[in-house]
């Protein structure tokens, strides 16, 4: 029976902060915590330390702790070795909302960096083609946001009758 | 005088037979070679994730069908693990060897309905697409034998299914086995030896091994590009360990190669059907604790399955409330179509639809 086993993030900490000093923020025993602006750095550095090597993104999500700050949430495999990590990073508060893109680490982040800009509001910097994605262009808002309040935009009525038909 | 020549654009979908639901891709084309595709989404967001966080963990199962609507079980399977994940349910023998029972029938119905439409696209008109209709067809008699539902089944609960087997299912399922095993075969003899199935699929839309990892490519579109990763094997969940099966691979990761994968795949589910049927023991079909709506402590909670279409995974966070605080899909259908650039461009206008079709999207799971 094969399972792919969480790494421990005391471990992976200390590496990263022998590699990177000062890029990581906080630790549980389940994720790892970095600072935003180290983010694109310990990402390739995971992707590429052998004995690490997270060659898999297999997802990437945003959480909005309303009234605090964002925090984006990457799964990280490695196939080779069949291990694991939950990779967290925020944003200072809800205000400043952009974030280092990692489409150029895993590709697999580039739809799914998408998905949050549309529905988070989150911008990614260094993402090759930042737009709406399920969205329309006019719309207003991100909807995930937990202070999103439903524009309700009135149809337009008739102001005449309609001619009968035939 | 040369004549001068320009790209064109050609919009293709969203209302298409071929695009699989309501998917638009405008295709730039230098004659009939593609040389730019950009897809373009949302015509089926119902923004399910919005409204996941307004409803409790067992009203969600609900929202959970209406994704890949062509696999709710796989969809149930996958969200009432994260609940239980979330919350720290356990689950009873029965219920798991009925939850994998279930998952295995609902890839091989999804797969019928992937193999089916794909032949289709790639221009064997009606037949077939038929055929794989009659067979899904009495996967799904099974499924509403079992729980009075045909496609959108909501049968799991967080700590089992919502109801035990019929006695007559095991029976009806027993039958079922043998007869599917000769639709597989007849199938394998009718397009996969096809002359024209080959030329169309063999060589197009290739997916090179480094770049499906990259791209986060996951089920068969993964497997058919060689690499050996499947969860059932690979983060063995609920009793898969139990059972004896293989993971059929491709080699080259073309169109032809995701077909045969998906067929091979049927093959292996009957197999592990076959086995818990054998083994499936009696008692309590759901966890006599969990009665009504769950409740979760503050935390989070990520659990996925093999689904048919790749590694469907939700990640649930919890803030001790009747929901999900936050409710995410990690959806297989959309981040397949990560690579879809690569994979069309250089190909002619005519194998873009077939590699659409190879790539087996269902656009409830893509837009949500």
């Amino acid at each position: 029976m094969t399972r792919i086993v969480p790494l421990d993030t005391q471990t992976v900490a200390d590496r990263l902060e022998g590699a990177l000093p000062g890029s990581v923020e906080a630790r549980t025993p389940n994720d790892i915590r970095v600072k935003l602006d180290r983010l694109v750095e310990v990402a390739r550095f995971l992707k590429t330390t052998p004995g690490l090597d997270f060659d898999y993104l297999v997802s990437v999500t945003a959480v909005d702790y309303y009234p605090h700050f964002f925090e984006l949430v990457y799964h990280l495999v490695s196939m080779q070795h069949h291990h694991s990590l939950v990779l967290k990073t925020r944003t200072p508060d809800r205000e400043r909302v952009v974030v280092p893109s990692l489409v150029g680490v895993w590709r697999s982040a580039e739809l799914q960096e998408l998905e949050i800009y549309d529905l988070m509001g989150l911008v990614f910097a260094g993402h090759p083609e930042l737009r709406r994605i399920f969205l329309w262009d006019e719309f207003r808002g991100h909807p995930l946001r937990k202070d999103y309040v439903e524009e309700i935009i009135p149809l337009p009525l008739p102001t005449e009758p309609a001619e009968p038909l035939g | 005088m040369t004549l001068e020549t320009q790209p064109v654009v050609i919009n293709f979908g969203p209302q298409h037979p071929s695009t699989h639901g309501v998917f638009r891709l405008v295709l730039t084309v230098d004659g009939e070679v593609v040389i730019d595709a950009k897809m373009v989404l949302g015509y089926l967001h119902r923004g399910v994730e919005k409204l996941a966080e307004e409803k409790t963990y067992v009203q969600n199962i609900t929202f959970t069908d209406r994704l890949d609507y062509l696999s709710a079980m796989s969809n149930n399977f996958a969200y009432v693990q994260a609940v239980e994940k979330l919350a720290g349910i356990a689950v009873p023998e029965r219920a798991e060897y009925i939850r994998v029972i279930m998952a295995e029938l609902q890839r091989i119905a999804s797969h019928l309905m992937a193999m089916g439409t794909f032949f289709q696209d790639a221009g064997g008109w009606g037949g077939p697409l038929m055929y794989m209709f009659r067979d899904r067809e009495k996967v799904l008699d099974l499924f509403e034998m079992a729980c009075g539902q045909r496609l959108t089944c909501n049968y799991m609960r967080p700590g089992g299914v919502s109801m035990d087997l019929p006695p007559e299912f095991i029976p009806e399922l027993k039958k079922f086995i043998p007869a599917m095993r000769a639709y597989l075969d007849e199938y394998e003899e009718l397009i996969a030896e096809n002359e024209i199935f080959k030329i169309r699929t063999r060589g197009v839309g290739i997916l090179p091994k480094e770049l499906a990892i990259d791209a986060g490519a996951s089920g068969p579109v993964l497997r058919a590009s060689g690499v050996r990763w499947d969860l059932r094997k690979d983060d063995t969940y609920s009793i898969y360990d139990r059972f004896d099966f293989d993971i059929p691979t491709g080699t080259v990761g073309d169109c032809y190669d995701r077909f045969m994968v998906r067929l091979q795949e049927c093959r292996q589910s009957l197999r592990i059907i076959e086995q818990a049927v054998r083994d499936i023991p009696g008692g309590p079909w759901v966890n006599p604790g969990v009665r009504g709506n769950v409740w979760a402590p503050p935390g989070e909670a990520y659990a996925h399955v093999e689904g048919p279409k790749g590694e469907l995974g939700f990640y649930l966070v919890s803030d001790g409330g009747v929901g999900p605080y936050r409710f995410k899909i990690r959806s297989p259908s959309y981040i397949n179509l990560t690579a879809l650039k690569e994979m069309t461009v250089g190909y002619k206008v005519a194998d873009a639809i077939v590699i659409l079709g190879s790539i087996d999207i269902v656009m409830g799971e893509v837009d949500r």
